[in-house]
C-alpha cells in the first residue's frame, strides 16, 4: 500500500517501524493525547453524520479515515502558524480550537462560514475545489514581508489536485519560496472519481517538476504525519520553502451525507483500509507498549460521548438567522444597493409577512 | 495644478499610496523593470523594491488568489491584470472569494484590494486587448467597480481606491491613457463613487463612463451648434452607483442617453435606464436610450470604430431620442 516510499512509523497493527529520515519524537502522553482528538472528532463526525440523517443538518462531509492525516498535521502547527482548510478538515479544525458547534454552523445552513478566522489562525470552509491554496501562498508572501517565524499549511484533497488553482499554487509557492506546507489528503476517491483518473503519477512526485520535495506519508499515521509535517513546517519558518506532504489515507464514509459510495466502490477495498484504521493502530500501541489501562480508554470514550452530546445540543438551538442577516457585512463600508434590499426586505416583512 | 498624462497621473496616484502604507503592494505581469506594458507603473519597483512592486508569474487566477491571501494578513494589494480579456482565469478568485470572504467571515476578513484592468478598445488591438468586462463584475455583490476618464479622477480614484476596505475593480480606458489633462495634487475631486457633471445642460441628460465620456462631451459640443443643450454626467461609481445626480438631472431634462462601449444587454446601461425608469417615469419625456456596442464578440480591429459608439451614432441616436416629445 503506498509504494516503498511511503513513510511510515506505525503499522497497522500497531508496531512501531523504523525510518531512515524520521523518527517519533512523542512522549507517550502526547501519544495518548493524539488518540484522544482521534477519537473525539470520530465520535463528532459520527454524531454529526446522525444529525444530518435526522433532518438537522443540511449536509455533512465526514472524515472517518483521515483522523491521522488531520490530527497529526494539525498537532504539528505551532500557534502562530495559520492553516487553510477546505471542507472536510473537522479533526484540524479541532486542533486549533474551534467549537465543534462553530463547524457544523455551515451544514446547518444558518451561515457561510462559521468562526472567526484570525482567533483560532484557521480559516474558513471552501468549497470551490482548490481555491484556497492560492489564500495560503499569498498569506506566506504577508509572512515573508512581516519578516515572521510562522508558517502556512493548506489542506486539500486529490480531486483538487486537478484543479489549476493548485498548480498556480505550487508555481507560485516555489517562485517565492514561500513558507507554506501542502498537505494533499488522497483519500482515494474523489466522490466517485478514482485517484487514477487524477493523475498517472503518485502524487507527491509532482512537487519534483515545481521544483520543491514531495512525500507520501502512511496518511493513517498519526505518528509519521506528526514528524513529517512538523519538519515542513520547520523548514518552511527557516526560509527553505514550500513542501508537498501527499498523506496516503483513505475515505471509509461517503463524499458528503448526499453521497452514495456503493455505486463506485467495491466493500471489499473498504475491507481492506478497515484493517489500516488510523485509530485502532494507535489504541494498539498504546495498550501494548505503553501501557495505558482499558479504563483510561473508557474515560475518553465517555468524554467524546459528552461532547457529541453536546454539539447535538448546540446544533438543535442553532436558529435560523433573522432574513435581514443576508444584508450584513456583505460589503466593510455601507453599500446603497444592499440597503435598499434591506429596506424592501425589512418593509415586505412587516407589511405582509410578519 | 499640473498637466499630465492619465497613465502618468495613475504612476503618481500609485506612488502615493506605496509612500502612504507599507501594507500597500502591487503585483502584475511586467510591472517591475517594463513599468507595466503601458508604463503605468514606470520606475515604481526601482523606487519601493521587489517586494513591494512584484513582478507575478503569468497566471491571473495566482494574481488575485495570493492578493486576497495578502488581504488576509492586511495588506492591500493592487493587482494589474495586463489586459481586460485576460481577466477571466481569475473570475472565480475574484467572484467566489475576493467578493465573498467579508461575508463569510463575518467581518472579520477585510478584502482591502484593487484590480487595476485596462478596459475598453480603440486602440487597434488583437482579440482579446479591447473588451468591456465591468458588468460581470457590477453584477456580483461583495465587489465595487469604478471607472475613470480624466488623469486629476485617476490620480484619485485610484489613491481612494487602494484607501477604500472592499475590493474594487478598477477600469481605465486605456485609449485615454496618452490623453494629458489638468492634476490638482491637493484637492480630490469628489467622492469614489460620486457621478460628476462634466457639463452642465437643459435638454438631454447624457451618462458616460470611462472612453465614452470625451465622446460624449464631443457629441454636447456638435449638438449645441444645432441648439441642443446636453448635460453629460460622468459616472465613475459602477457599483455603486451614484444614481441621485442622474435622478436629479433627469428630472429636470426629461430625457436620458446612456453611452457605453459595453454590449447593451445586461449592462451598466441597462441598469441605469431601469433604475431612472423607476425613479422618474413621470419626468421622461422620451424612452430612456442606450447607445452601446452591439451584441457581438469584440470585432476585428479594423471595424471596431464601427462597433463602439462615435459621436455620429450618438448624435444619430440623438436625433431620434428628439422626436419623441410627449
Amino acid at each position: 500500500m503506498g509504494g516503498e516510499e511511503l513513510i511510515q512509523l506505525l503499522t497497522p497493527e500497531g508496531e512501531r517501524c523504523q525510518h531512515d529520515d524520521y523518527e517519533s519524537t512523542l512522549t507517550r502522553d502526547e501519544i495518548l493525547g493524539f488518540y484522544r482528538d482521534m477519537v473525539i472528532v470520530r465520535r463528532l463526525c459520527n454524531e454529526a453524520t446522525s444529525l444530518q440523517r435526522q433532518g438537522q443538518l443540511a449536509l455533512w462531509a465526514p472524515l472517518q479515515g483521515q483522523e491521522a492525516a488531520q490530527i497529526g498535521a494539525g498537532r504539528a502547527l505551532a500557534p502562530q502558524d495559520f492553516a487553510f482548510p477546505s471542507y472536510r478538515e473537522h479533526g484540524v479544525a479541532w486542533t486549533r480550537g474551534v467549537p465543534p458547534a462553530d463547524m457544523a454552523r455551515i451544514f446547518r445552513a444558518t451561515v457561510t462560514g462559521g468562526w472567526d478566522p484570525r482567533r483560532y489562525r484557521y480559516s474558513l470552509p471552501t468549497v470551490v475545489l482548490g481555491d484556497q491554496t492560492l489564500h495560503a501562498v499569498g498569506y506566506a508572501m504577508g509572512i515573508q514581508r512581516d519578516g515572521a517565524d510562522e508558517a502556512v499549511m493548506v489542506f486539500f484533497g486529490d480531486g483538487a489536485s486537478s484543479q489549476g488553482d493548485v498548480m498556480e499554487s505550487f508555481v507560485w509557492a516555489a517562485s517565492f519560496q514561500a513558507p507554506v506546507v501542502f498537505v494533499l489528503q488522497n483519500n482515494q476517491w474523489a466522490i466517485s472519481e478514482p485517484t487514477s483518473l487524477q493523475t498517472r503519477i503518485p502524487l507527491y512526485h509532482r512537487a519534483d517538476g515545481f521544483g520543491f520535495p514531495g512525500v507520501r506519508v502512511d496518511g493513517n499515521d498519526v505518528l509519521a504525519m506528526y514528524e513529517v509535517t512538523r519538519r515542513a513546517l520547520d523548514r518552511a519558518r527557516a526560509g527553505e520553502g514550500p513542501t508537498l506532504i501527499e498523506a496516503f489515507t483513505y475515505r471509509m464514509g461517503a463524499h458528503t451525507t448526499s453521497d452514495d459510495p456503493t455505486r463506485y466502490r467495491v466493500e471489499a477495498d473498504v475491507e481492506v483500509w478497515r484493517h489500516r484504521d488510523p485509530v485502532e493502530r494507535v489504541k494498539a500501541l498504546l495498550a501494548r507498549s505503553h501501557r495505558v489501562r482499558t479504563a483510561r480508554f473508557a474515560e475518553i470514550a465517555e468524554e467524546a460521548d459528552a461532547l457529541a452530546l453536546a454539539l447535538r445540543e448546540d446544533v438543535l438551538a442553532m436558529d435560523a438567522p433573522p432574513a435581514t442577516e443576508m444584508f450584513d457585512d456583505v460589503y466593510a463600508e455601507p453599500h446603497p444597493w444592499v440597503e435598499e434590499g434591506r429596506r424592501t426586505l425589512s418593509a415586505f416583512l412587516t407589511e405582509v409577512a410578519p | 495644478m499640473t498637466t499630465m498624462t492619465m497613465a502618468k497621473a495613475l504612476n503618481e496616484g500609485l506612488r502615493r499610496a506605496l509612500e502612504s502604507d507599507r501594507h500597500v503592494l502591487m503585483l502584475g505581469e511586467d510591472i517591475g523593470k517594463l513599468g507595466g506594458v503601458f508604463r503605468v507603473t514606470d520606475g515604481l519597483q526601482k523606487d519601493f523594491g521587489e517586494d513591494r512592486v512584484i513582478d507575478a508569474p503569468l497566471a491571473e487566477s495566482a494574481i488575485v488568489g495570493t492578493s486576497v491571501g495578502l488581504a488576509m494578513r492586511g495588506y492591500r494589494t493592487v493587482v494589474e491584470i495586463q489586459f481586460d480579456g485576460f481577466v477571466y482565469p481569475a473570475f472565480d478568485q475574484i467572484v467566489s472569494q475576493a467578493a465573498k470572504l467579508h461575508k463569510r467571515s463575518a467581518g472579520a476578513y477585510t478584502m482591502g484590494l484593487v484590480i487595476r484592468l485596462p478596459f475598453q478598445g480603440g486602440i487597434g488591438a488583437v482579440e482579446h486587448h479591447s473588451e468591456s468586462p465591468e458588468a460581470y463584475f457590477v453584477h456580483t455583490a461583495g465587489l465595487r467597480v469604478v471607472a475613470c476618464s480624466t488623469p486629476n479622477d485617476a490620480y484619485w480614484m485610484i489613491q481612494q481606491a487602494v484607501a477604500h476596505d472592499d475590493p474594487v475593480i478598477f477600469c481605465e480606458p486605456k485609449c485615454r491613457y496618452w490623453d494629458r489633462g489638468e492634476v490638482d495634487l491637493d484637492h480630490p475631486p469628489a467622492g469614489l463613487f460620486d457621478a460628476v457633471v462634466r457639463r452642465p445642460g437643459r435638454d438631454v441628460t447624457v451618462v458616460a463612463y470611462g472612453s465614452m465620456v470625451k465622446v460624449a462631451l464631443q457629441a454636447a459640443e456638435a449638438a449645441a451648434e444645432e441648439g441642443r443643450d446636453l448635460e453629460v454626467i460622468d459616472l465613475r461609481g459602477l457599483s455603486p452607483m451614484d444614481l441621485d445626480t442622474v435622478a436629479a438631472s433627469v428630472e429636470r431634462t426629461g430625457r436620458l442617453l446612456v453611452i457605453q462601449e459595453a454590449p447593451p444587454i445586461a449592462s451598466v446601461g441597462s441598469e441605469v435606464v431601469a433604475a431612472i425608469q423607476e425613479r422618474c417615469f413621470y419626468s421622461l419625456r422620451a424612452p430612456a436610450t442606450r447607445v452601446s456596442a452591439f451584441y457581438v464578440p469584440y470585432p476585428a480591429s479594423k471595424i471596431e470604430d464601427e462597433f463602439r459608439p462615435s459621436v455620429d451614432r450618438v448624435l444619430w441616436t440623438l436625433d431620434q431620442l428628439m422626436e419623441h416629445d410627449s
